[in-house]
């Protein structure tokens, strides 16, 4: 395969996020920049909460990926300048998202507020008269909600700055 | 000279939020309710990996040692953490109260370094402003939901409250010559200034919950930590939560 920016990309579609599976590193907007250099490349990301432990994970994957799939030696970085905001999850990420069964992020207009975990959809019967039940989840970027109309628990996955 | 002052600073707000981190994740398996349990769990992670940023902005940019040794392999005396988080969790009604204290603290302070004329600090502030956004919701929404919980519950809040200030207040202990360096050269607004800050956070929310501030003027700030002096809950925690590295400081994980 021919060594392009474009062919990066399809190739860090493949690289996974470890705790949503359905989801890629591009999706998910983790990735920043892609620089090509003499020998390689050069792939900038970006974690979602500052204290996810996948970060190293992810990194190597991606080295992994990209080496396999284009035979070149490859570098990532963790981008310092600029920080994940769940604005970055792509329209269709936020599709397979709610398909995976965990409720997307409402796209932010300004800050965090409270309004954001107000009657989100449940993403196993679409009704929206839920409530918050705690802001953490069982990973880092997931809070728990309950559908009253399913009778279910969810996942959100949640805004952030 | 300004160097020696930021490492001041931020080995102060690191070792803050490692011991709360670490106290935090004693709630785990023994939260009163399973989503408190995975909140204290949750928050415990974020302060820790904070804590991490923090140590590794010491490392890289101002010469400092590893950022592991430099958590787990320093003499008692040379953490500079606050009392008020060294305290061992008691109950929960301790625990909430400490918890909403601190992160309203934590939030003023990463936010008065929004504007940060140092940039890994003004960098990793934007990054934590926005978690630490979960960690206030959650206190604030504990905070007025116990004190409108029945007459004991309220009780116990106030007490909480009472017990604590003090110790709160010690969150904000004059930086000496460094903090003046510190903002000459912009590098955040002083304790003081963050003080002030602080009690314009805290005081709509127990307003909302109906709960008594304790007259300032006569509370003592629990002061010294800053300086190396320590409750005698702090060594067992340091030995604790050292155990396994420093049987092996050297070794890969």
């Amino acid at each position: 395969m021919e060594i392009t920016i474009e062919n990066i990309y399809n190739s860090l579609q493949q690289v996974m996020d470890p705790e949503i599976p359905v989801l890629s590193v591009v999706e998910l907007g983790m990735i920043t920049d892609v620089v090509l250099q003499d020998n390689g490349a050069e792939v900038h990301m970006i974690p979602t909460f500052a204290a996810c432990p996948a970060v190293s994970y992810i990194q190597r994957n991606i080295r992994e990926h990209l080496e396999r799939d284009l035979h070149i030696s490859v570098t990532v970085i963790v981008d310092k300048h600029i920080t994940w905001n769940s604005n970055r999850i792509t329209a269709e990420a936020k599709v397979k998202l709610a398909q995976f069964g965990i409720a997307p992020p409402k796209r932010l207009a300004g800050e965090v507020s409270e309004e954001l975990f107000v009657e989100v959809p449940c993403p196993h019967c679409g009704s929206t008269d839920t409530y918050l039940r705690a802001p953490f989840g069982s990973t880092l970027c997931r809070a728990i909600h309950f559908c009253k109309s399913c009778g279910q628990i969810f996942e959100q996955f949640k805004p952030l700055e | 000279m300004l160097n020696n002052a930021i490492t001041d600073l931020m080995t102060k707000m690191a070792d803050d939020e490692l011991i709360q981190g670490h106290r935090n994740s004693e709630w785990t398996g023994l939260g009163p309710v399973m989503e408190e349990d995975i909140a204290f769990s949750s928050m415990a992670q974020d302060k820790i990996g904070h804590s991490w940023a923090l140590y590794r902005i010491i490392e890289e940019n101002l010469g400092g040692r590893q950022a592991d040794l430099f958590a787990f392999c320093r003499p008692e005396n040379e953490y500079k953490c606050c009392h008020l988080v060294e305290y061992p969790n008691s109950g929960y009604d301790f625990s909430l109260m400490r918890h909403f204290l601190f992160d309203q603290a934590e939030a003023v302070r990463y936010e008065s370094m929004l504007e940060s004329s140092f940039e890994p600090l003004q960098q990793l502030s934007r990054k934590v402003k926005g978690e630490l956004k979960y960690h206030t919701l959650h206190a604030n929404a504990w905070v007025m939901q116990l004190s409108k919980a029945g007459e004991e519950s309220y009780d116990r809040m106030q007490t909480a409250l009472n017990e604590i200030i003090a110790l709160a207040a010690g969150i904000f202990e004059p930086g000496k010559a460094h903090e003046q360096v510190l903002i000459d050269a912009k590098v955040y607004p002083g304790e003081k200034e963050l003080y002030n800050r602080w009690l314009d956070r805290i005081y709509p929310v127990l307003v909302k919950a109906s709960l008594n501030l304790p007259a300032l003027e006569s509370i003592t700030p629990a002061y010294g930590g800053r300086n190396g002096q320590h409750t005698p809950y702090l060594a067992p925690l340091l030995k604790e939560m050292g155990e396994v590295f420093n049987l092996d400081t050297a070794a890969n994980w």
